[in-house]
């Protein structure tokens, strides 16, 4: 532990290149290089008050600053090389892996996609993901619950993905902290699935929220759970009004072709540096 | 669960500006449409200020409440959870506080 400012270097975040095997820390967002020598100007503009005896500082400061400032280079970055990267957010077990498994096998000769796959352990799903022909590295973030955007950053410089491709970024499955840390991605893309009660979007209504695309996976049993499709397509709705749903069914191939549609509009339409 | 992350950031972030000094209160705006736990947060400062300048500092928590105003009749309307709807059915809410996250200020020695 960092006895400075209480940072734990315990259970290091690793990031792992399949393609090589290679395994190599990923170092989490942290405000300070360790050494801690802080050379500040005398004068950097703070409010200094004082009161009771000690001095009160003002400081107005955002906690999630340093991520977002490192989310911003990461967009930065797949601007300059025209990649549309997509943040894959769900609860555990809603069929991630196996979407992009079948997306792979379905548009990987059309679209060059390359995946950064999450995980606190293993490297189960990096495997599975090259075995269905991705290019993929592995992050493992020890003991956090989710992606930020200096892992993927350091993922990002392991996989070096080609200009114009798509990166999918596979985050650590969770519907509660991933939706706090940008990660510099075009579009959170949220798995939900009928095997899920149909009240999810009111019970993780941040992720819901943050999310520009739903698909509603393993709708091919839908005729054997008690999932009611409308009322979570109202509770939707009310967490986020212009959040669009499609039903897919990633083993059996339902409404794929939606989800195609859609990743080759967001190709179509590049984000520019300037507008 | 990410409040531990959070408030090691928040450790961080004061220690950084104590410039040495030791700190004695740390004040922190959480808006409560936020998904991060005050108590949690409260729970974790104790154990991550430990050794460090801020260890034994008093952390003062101020909630903001969620507020909104509906995008359909521009009625404005308080809300108690990240979602809701307005009385005439919207749901289309531009939301004017209570996401923050911010460390309003210190107090050093």
């Amino acid at each position: 532990m960092c006895t400075h400012c209480g940072c734990s270097d315990d259970a290091t975040p690793t990031v792992t290149d399949l393609q090589s095997g290679q395994t190599a820390p990923a170092p989490v967002v942290h405000v300070h290089e360790h050494g801690h020598d802080h050379d500040h100007a005398q004068d950097h503009g703070q409010a200094h008050v004082h009161a009771h005896g000690g001095t009160t500082i003002r400081l107005d400061q955002q906690i999630l600053a340093k991520n977002n400032r490192l989310a911003e280079r990461n967009r930065g970055w797949f601007l300059g090389r025209n990649i549309v990267a997509l943040n894959l957010v769900s609860a555990p077990g809603s069929g991630k892996t196996t979407l992009l498994e079948r997306t792979l096998r379905d548009l990987g000769g059309e679209v060059p996609i390359q995946v950064v796959e999450g995980d606190q352990a293993t490297l189960n799903d990096a495997r599975r993901i090259q075995a269905a022909g991705g290019k993929v590295v592995q992050i493992n973030t020890g003991a956090g619950c989710h992606l930020d955007a200096a892992m993927l950053g350091r993922g990002l410089q392991m996989l070096d993905p080609p200009a114009d491709s798509v990166v999918m970024i596979e985050n650590v499955g969770n519907l509660v902290c991933p939706a706090l840390f940008d990660l510099g991605e075009r579009a959170k893309v949220l798995i939900a699935s009928v095997t899920e009660g149909d009240d999810k979007p009111i019970k993780y209504p941040h992720m819901f929220r943050a999310s520009a695309l739903v698909l509603l996976n393993k709708i091919d049993l839908l005729p054997h759970v008690s999932f009611d499709r409308a009322r979570f397509a109202e509770l939707v709705r009310q967490v986020n009004p212009t959040l669009p749903i499609l039903d897919v069914s990633a083993t059996r191939g339902d409404g794929l072709a939606d989800w195609y549609a859609w990743l080759r509009d967001q190709r179509a339409r590049p984000e520019r540096l300037l507008e | 669960m990410h409040e531990l992350g959070i408030t090691q950031e928040i450790v961080a972030i004061v220690s950084e500006h104590a410039r040495g000094a030791r700190v004695t209160r740390v004040v922190v705006e959480i808006g409560t449409l936020t998904a991060i736990l005050p108590d949690a947060v409260a729970f974790c400062f104790d154990l991550c200020t430990e050794g460090t300048l801020a260890e034994g500092a008093k952390l003062e928590i101020v909630a903001i409440p969620g507020r909104a105003r509906c995008r359909q009749c521009g009625n404005e309307i308080a809300l108690a959870h990240p979602w809701g709807l307005c009385a005439c059915g919207s749901a289309d809410l531009e939301w004017l506080a209570g996401e923050e996250l911010k460390i309003k200020e210190i107090e050093v020695l």
